[in-house]
């Protein structure tokens, strides 16, 4: 466990280090001057910009060494200083705090969705191997995974929200607004989690375990249930923490899509607006949420699966 | 932009119903995409707001988009930019990723330490963010894009490739044929390449789809490349709010990018079902 722990942090840091390192190479790489791009995002163009630009890089201190500059960078990270919008001026965090939460919200619903509807399938799927629903199953899997996750996103808002009119095409609020991009996010990870599951549950009725409580008359339900889909759960929840990726990335492009106010629009319009303290800041808790996602999922597992708790 | 690793070597398997029609769909898409611009007249830059949105199978074979731009021209264009960005991105993930790999496998000690640092480093970002991270130095080019694409890749390459070298060279007919005298040039050559070239093949199927569907995702959301340029994602957004007016001309980007993806993961795909 404590093994563990040190991996994840470690994976944390290294996060951390990269995204610092590859925004402050950004920031020195652009063209224009630092302090100038600072002063018009703080005070706007205006004819006294070079003064208020002097005035920054002595306030910022932007005219010492690089290598100063960075370790100032990585001791204000340090102390959760991720410095200001370039844009609005306000606090990053501040600005973090608010999209992280609504992200945090999103992922969650299509981690959930993707439960409910990826397994469902899979277990009905995986108990008769070759029936109907079988090879639908397939099917569909096939042709979610060949689309694009942005063109999945467009024809759900084209058929749900406007052509159907059941839900609003984009914005923020309710679990209406959530719906939506959630269940673009959910359709693509349910795409191979019902496949996994489907693996899984149809190695699982065919172990001499499973055979044996049908033999000793336990109801064809109670079998599935506990004898079947714990068993099988394993390599879905594994399957997932391969997915924390999918989930991370995909908040980016369906936040992007739906409008949604979350830190994957933040840092697309941060990339669009060159708002570099943005993109660091947002890059910083996205590889961060992503270190979190992953060490759940392996926490998961070893709930699961006793045997991988000695292991860790 | 994770990629699958298929255990099973690509060249081994059977040809099944499944791959077969990969494989054809691909030489079709790819005779698109390599002859049709040479074949297509029409520019695919050139507008005429007369034709704004003209239907399928008049002046026009495939429409025309709301600036008036071939629909079928601009669809070649961007079959090809769509295949060769994802085949070069795939050859500069894939060629230095097995290298690496063949690398740390054969030498060991700190050369393999210092790569296994590198690819962590690596796996401990979502890909799609370093792109977006590369991309923010210059919005709407192909250098960043290109560059942040290989960069993710190439883990894969060098992880399948470390790891299957690693296992091939503990075997005792290895040993047998360093003693016998042979080079590392043959043990490389008639033991280590048969192995590993059929896995490399299925990898790059795989990084080849998962590029094409990053690129134009991005283009999508507007932080890859731009609208002039006649690119499939792209293509699609632009077009989305004509979709009453023209469904089958915001489709037909839609349909050309899936079954470009479709045809790489049927050719790539395991056969343990």
């Amino acid at each position: 466990m404590r093994r563990f722990l040190l991996t994840r942090l470690a994976q944390a840091g290294i996060v951390a280090l990269v995204v610092g390192a590859l925004s402050f190479a950004l920031m020195h790489a652009l063209p224009g001057d630092p302090a100038m791009r600072i002063a018009a995002g703080r005070y706007g163009p205006d004819a006294r910009i070079v003064d208020a630009a002097e005035k920054v890089r002595l306030e910022l201190g932007l005219d010492r060494p690089w290598a100063v500059q960075l370790t100032d960078w990585i001791g204000s990270l340090a102390r959760f200083d991720l410095g200001h919008s370039l844009v609005t001026g306000a606090p990053v965090l501040e600005e973090l705090k608010v999209q992280l939460g609504a992200s945090v919200w999103l992922a969650g619903a299509a981690l959930l969705l993707s439960l409910l509807i990826g397994p469902t399938i899979g277990v009905f799927s995986g108990l008769r191997p070759g029936s109907l629903t079988d090879r639908l199953g397939l099917v569909g899997a096939v042709i979610l995974r060949a689309m694009p996750p942005f063109v999945l996103g467009l024809i759900l808002m084209l058929v749900l929200a406007i052509w159907l009119g059941w839900l609003p095409p984009a914005g923020f609020g309710s679990w209406r607004e959530l719906l939506l991009p959630a269940l673009t996010l959910a359709l693509g990870l349910a795409a191979v989690s019902s496949q996994v599951t489907r693996n899984a549950i149809a190695a699982v009725a065919k172990a001499p375990y499973f055979a044996f409580a049908r033999h000793k008359g336990l109801p064809e339900a109670v079998v599935v249930r506990r004898h079947g889909l714990r068993n099988a759960a394993i390599p879905v929840v594994s399957f997932l923490g391969l997915q924390a990726i999918y989930l991370v990335e995909g908040v980016v492009v369906v936040e992007s899509i739906f409008a949604y106010p979350g830190i994957g629009h933040a840092l697309v319009h941060a990339i669009i607006e060159r708002d570099v303290p943005m993109v660091q800041g947002t890059a910083l808790v996205m590889g961060l949420m992503f270190v979190v996602l992953a060490a759940t999922v392996d926490l998961a597992s070893a709930w699961l699966d006793p045997r991988l708790r000695s292991t860790q | 932009m994770s990629t699958d690793i298929a255990s099973v070597p690509l060249l081994r398997r059977p040809l099944n119903g499944a791959r077969l029609f990969g494989s054809a769909l691909l030489v079709v898409l790819a005779g698109f995409a390599i002859l049709g611009p040479w074949l297509v007249q029409a520019d695919p830059a050139t507008q005429d707001f007369g034709a704004s949105l003209a239907p399928i199978g008049g002046d026009y074979l495939l429409g025309a988009d709301h600036y008036g731009r071939s629909l079928l021209a601009r669809l070649a264009y961007g079959a090809r930019l769509s295949f060769g960005m994802a085949f070069l991105t795939t050859l500069a993930a894939a060629i230095p990723g097995a290298l690496l790999g063949l690398a740390a496998a054969w030498y060991g000690g700190w050369i393999e330490r210092g790569l296994e640092l590198l690819a962590t480093v690596v796996l401990a970002l979502p890909g799609l963010m370093l792109v977006l991270l590369l991309l923010a130095f210059a919005p709407g080019n192909f250098g960043p894009l290109f560059l942040g694409l290989a960069l993710t890749l190439w883990v894969e390459f060098y992880r399948v490739t470390r790891a299957t070298t690693a296992a091939i060279l503990r075997q005792p007919h290895i040993e047998a044929a360093k003693l016998l005298g042979f080079g590392s040039g043959y043990i490389l050559r008639c033991y280590i390449m048969p192995v590993i070239a059929p896995t490399i093949a299925t990898l790059a199927a795989f990084a080849m789809a998962t590029a094409i569907i990053a690129v134009s995702t991005l283009s999508a959301i507007s932080v890859g490349l731009q609208p002039p340029t006649p690119e499939l994602g792209s293509m699609i957004v632009e077009l989305l709010p004509y979709y009453a007016e023209a469904p089958v001309h915001v489709l037909l980007p839609a349909v050309l990018i899936f079954l470009l993806v479709l045809g790489l993961q049927l050719v790539a795909q395991r056969s343990d079902r």
